[in-house]
């Protein structure tokens, strides 16, 4: 009897209850909810909104939003140069770092370009610009790196087929990962 | 580590009684440990004022990208939707509801060395942009079991709520590995610059990955390409082509005593300072105090924790000549913390100010003034 009673006891004190599937903590997003805080745009053009603008429009609103960081025809500073190819397209930025890293030398994809505008332009008021707005920034931004004609519109449609000159030179890292960490003998 | 100075010849504590209980705890008068900040968007940790591998939460290092915004706990919510079977709202009540797991890690600025230092340049310069803290949340997998997250889903989103709304593209497998969402740091909330009230911990990675003020997950069968991840932390290297994803931390160690600007006396020093590897456990630290030519193996503090700053001492005669002191880590991948011509010779002279950890030292003159052993970059 005894010992029946100490198994008894150490069963339960050994007891850890089982992690179940779910907790039934938080509640249900309601669409409404999430399209208010779903702002993010793909590469393949996801997440673009309705909308439209053209190089001119653009140029307008470049003027009167942005060249006072970013300089007249985005090349002047003093914040991030915008504008300006390299060379043949040539990416020698890990052999001159003076080299800027402009939006037609060294961004991969153009719709990052209406993603971060759309998040964070102009610093002093975020979120301020409507989406044709932003449109047309991109596309004038966009000419001005001479990566769309001046008579271009940018919609949801157009923006995700301009393929940039850095598109394909970013490669993997290949120092390791979460799951496959191996000595390395390269930094 | 240096002493306050003598008080003047005055009271004896002894002879007085103290001041009473208080409600909020202060620092003594003698000691003023500051940040350094760097503009209006990053501060850096005093290294030589801290012992041991916990920060002080209001000496912890800053990065933001828009200021650090207010944020009532009241009105906050965490969204989880995209490739999910139920999209979800949690309130911070809800995350603390959650079981909480407490881990002890480092979190490091990709942006952490100063190629340009010169021989004036303190351990908190040189390396400032990283600190250690225990930070309290629920794992993320632990949402992602909440929410339903598909197979097919290979990468999420985490967005904060700060005026630039900072997005960052993070593999699923590290939600699954140890990943978390943190409220506390150092046994309290999380302070405002790092995070208020809940942040992304990815134990390891860079820092601008670990998305502070995070206020909505999506999950995705692919990266979302920001601005963040594609045109500021990527990684140009010499053969024309640039490191994308490059999130992990790799091994690196700092001496933080002596440093600049300390003065030896002859005699017996404790070299000391502090080592991590985003990969994992520091195995050994090795200490050169001639350049280079020879290395001892230094004490490691126990306990050595995962993805966290170990402390490392070397007991050395300084005789009073001129010496190079320096140290190199190696962490339990089998990875040697490479010297500064080695990693240049992959990155190239161009590289950008993200992921360079080379072997780092101290110059000790042979009047003891110690300076940053200097080397150009390329």
């Amino acid at each position: 009897m005894i010992a029946i009673v100490a198994c008894a006891i150490a069963a339960f004190a050994a007891q850890t209850p089982q992690m179940p599937a779910t907790l039934g903590i938080g509640r249900p997003a309601m669409p409404a909810e999430i399209s208010a805080w779903d702002i993010d745009v793909r590469p393949d053009g996801v997440g673009l909104p309705p909308g439209r603008g053209a190089v001119t429009e653009g140029e307008t609103i470049y003027a009167a939003r942005c060249a006072s960081c970013h300089g007249k025809t985005g090349k002047e500073g003093p914040n991030d140069r915008l504008v300006g190819r390299e060379p043949g397209d040539a990416f020698p930025f890990g052999r001159d770092p003076q080299r800027p890293k402009t939006i037609g030398s060294y961004w991969p994809y153009a719709t990052t370009v209406f993603d971060y505008i759309r998040r964070a332009m102009p610093p002093n008021a975020p979120g301020s610009l409507q989406s044709g707005e932003i449109y047309g920034l991109v596309a004038y931004l966009l000419f001005l790196n001479d990566l769309i004609p001046a008579d271009a519109v940018m919609d949801a449609t157009s923006l995700p087929k301009v393929v940039m000159p850095a598109r394909d030179r970013f490669v993997p890292d290949p120092r390791g990962g979460p799951k496959s960490v191996n000595p390395r003998s390269r930094p | 580590m240096q002493s306050p100075a003598p008080a003047p010849a005055a009271s004896d504590p002894s002879k007085a009684p103290g001041r009473p209980a208080r409600t909020l705890g202060q620092r003594a008068a003698f000691e003023k440990p500051q940040r350094i900040t760097r503009g209006a968007t990053g501060s850096q940790t005093p290294h030589q004022d801290l012992y041991g591998t916990i920060t002080p939460a209001d000496l912890h290092f800053e990065r933001h990208h828009a200021g650090v915004p207010e944020i009532d706990p009241r009105s906050y919510s965490l969204l989880i939707h995209g490739m999910v079977e139920r999209p979800m709202m949690f309130t911070l009540a809800d995350l603390k509801r959650f079981p909480s797991v407490s881990r002890v890690c480092f979190l490091e600025c990709s942006g952490n060395f100063n190629r340009a230092a010169p021989p004036e340049t303190t351990p908190q310069q040189l390396a400032g942009m990283t600190s250690q803290s225990e930070w309290t949340g629920v794992m993320l997998s632990t949402l992602f079991r909440e929410v339903g997250a598909r197979p097919q889903a290979t990468w999420f989103l985490a967005e904060g709520h700060d005026a630039a709304l900072l997005a960052r593209s993070i593999p699923v497998e590290k939600a699954f590995d140890d990943a978390m969402i943190a409220y506390a740091q150092n046994g309290e909330a999380i302070r405002p610059e790092q995070g208020y009230p809940a942040r992304l911990l990815l134990p390891g990675w860079e820092g601008n990955s670990n998305v502070k003020w995070i206020r909505r997950i999506e999950l995705s069968d692919r990266p979302f390409m920001t601005r963040e991840e594609t045109s500021k932390y990527t990684d140009p290297l010499a053969n024309d082509t640039a490191r994308i994803f490059s999130f992990v931390m790799d091994a690196r160690s700092l001496i933080t005593y002596p440093a600049y600007p300390v003065t030896l006396t002859r005699g017996w020093v404790e070299i000391n300072g502090i080592a991590w590897s985003g990969y994992g456990k520091i195995q050994r630290v090795d200490v050169s105090t001639d350049a280079g030519r020879s290395w001892a193996s230094a004490k490691l503090q126990e306990p050595v924790l995962p993805k966290a700053h170990t402390r490392f001492r070397h007991l050395w005669k300084w005789d009073g000549g001129e010496a190079i002191v320096l140290s190199r880590a190696v962490d339990e991948t089998g990875y040697v913390q490479p010297p500064r011509a080695e990693l240049l010779k992959t990155r190239g002279p161009g590289a950008a100010n993200y992921h360079l950890n080379p072997v780092t030292g101290w110059l000790v003159r042979s009047d003891g003034a110690v300076v940053y052993n200097q080397e150009a970059w390329g």
